[in-house]
């Protein structure tokens, strides 16, 4: 009898290349709100991770995992964006190098 | 588990099979265009294509509370809290790349390439191969009450909305309870921060051109126009922020 036909190992391997993506976006970009899209897609790598394992174990428990971590997402968007207007009404602009304030 | 049900059953992971492999080529492909696009607000449209394709992948792993959730929350309202802060902010053309640090970028592409080979030789490689798809030994996967290698068939039983919701509301009810906390601390701590100070100007040591939206006397005729233009962009966006949330 065959069972599941894809190996839980290429979902991980898939989940691990989009977070590698999104890492590299994150230190790649200057932009603050496309590195805070990278980071979305680091977690939402994360994600797939948990709810492969789900499957793979038969349980809930990671879906349910998954569902805290689009929770936590949504709420740290909101603050981050906000924050984000708030740098721009300072600087001006958007861009991570400008904010430097606390350099010597 | 009857024969007609393992028959769909592989059928079905056969079907799963390709659902990965153009699925997966979908979400790399939108994931990487995402990082590699100049206008911000392609690469916004481009999070939504890898959004939608990871849902889809939730569905394939029968996760279907998640998959619909999934198009609700981010594609439905992050991206397009991302869409509305750049039609805000105006910032959405021409971002450039890498920052101030020489080579940064090349660094960043090797040691990116090199976590992945960690994670793919220490996360992913121990469950490639046959019977690897569950966590029963392939040589336990039958005994005589019947296939133990079911998935989420089991779990799933009552139908995936009502087995997730069970969990959240008896083991996780505690958790929950404090995510809503953070919901309401998040959604007061964002409506805080887009409030307008009165001179948030002395808040920053930068020169006053660099603060155009916040300063309303005429220090020259130059900073004048960009002035004007601010304060009304600026307003207008305030109440809608206040509005949206």
């Amino acid at each position: 009898m065959t069972a599941m036909a894809v190996p839980l190992g290429w979902y991980l391997g898939l989940a691990a290349a989009l977070f590698v993506i999104g890492l590299v976006g994150v230190l790649v970009r200057r932009s603050l709100i496309v590195m805070f899209m990278s980071i979305e897609l680091m977690l939402n790598s994360v994600n797939l991770t948990l709810v492969a394992f789900s499957r793979f174990h038969g349980t809930l428990d990671g879906q349910v995992m998954a569902f805290f971590v689009m929770v936590v997402a949504a709420a740290e968007v909101t603050v981050g964006l906000a924050i984000i207007v708030n740098l721009f009404r300072l600087k001006a602009s958007s861009d991570a190098d400008d904010v430097d304030v606390l350099k010597a | 588990m009857t024969p007609l049900l393992a028959q769909t059953e592989a059928a079905s992971g056969s079907a799963e099979f390709w659902v990965f492999i153009v699925i997966g080529a979908v979400a790399l492909g939108s994931a990487l265009s995402m990082v590699l696009l100049r206008n911000a607000v392609h690469a916004a449209l481009m999070l939504v294509v890898n959004f939608f394709a990871i849902a889809v992948l939730y569905a394939t792993l029968d996760a279907q509370f998640l998959a619909v959730a999934q198009i609700i929350v981010y594609a439905g309202a992050i991206v397009v809290l991302f869409l509305f802060v750049l039609m805000l902010l105006g910032v959405a053309g021409d971002q450039a790349f890498t920052g101030r640090i020489a080579g940064q970028k090349t660094t960043a592409v090797l040691l990116g390439l090199a976590l992945f080979g960690v994670l793919a030789a220490g996360v992913a490689a121990p469950f490639l191969g046959e019977g690897t798809a569950c966590n029963v030994p392939v040589e336990q996967r039958v005994d005589a009450e019947g296939p133990l290698c079911e998935g989420l068939a089991v779990a799933n039983a009552d139908g995936n909305v009502r087995g997730v919701g069970f969990l959240i509301f008896t083991d996780y009810v505690w958790p929950f309870e404090v995510t809503s906390v953070l919901l309401v601390v998040a959604a007061i701590g964002a409506i805080v921060l887009g409030k307008r100070r009165e001179d948030p100007g002395e808040l920053t040591d930068a020169p006053a051109s660099a603060v155009p939206a916040l300063r309303d006397d005429d220090d020259d005729e130059a900073a004048s126009d960009e002035d004007a233009a601010e304060p009304a962009a600026a307003g207008a966006s305030e109440d809608d922020e206040e509005g949206t949330r």
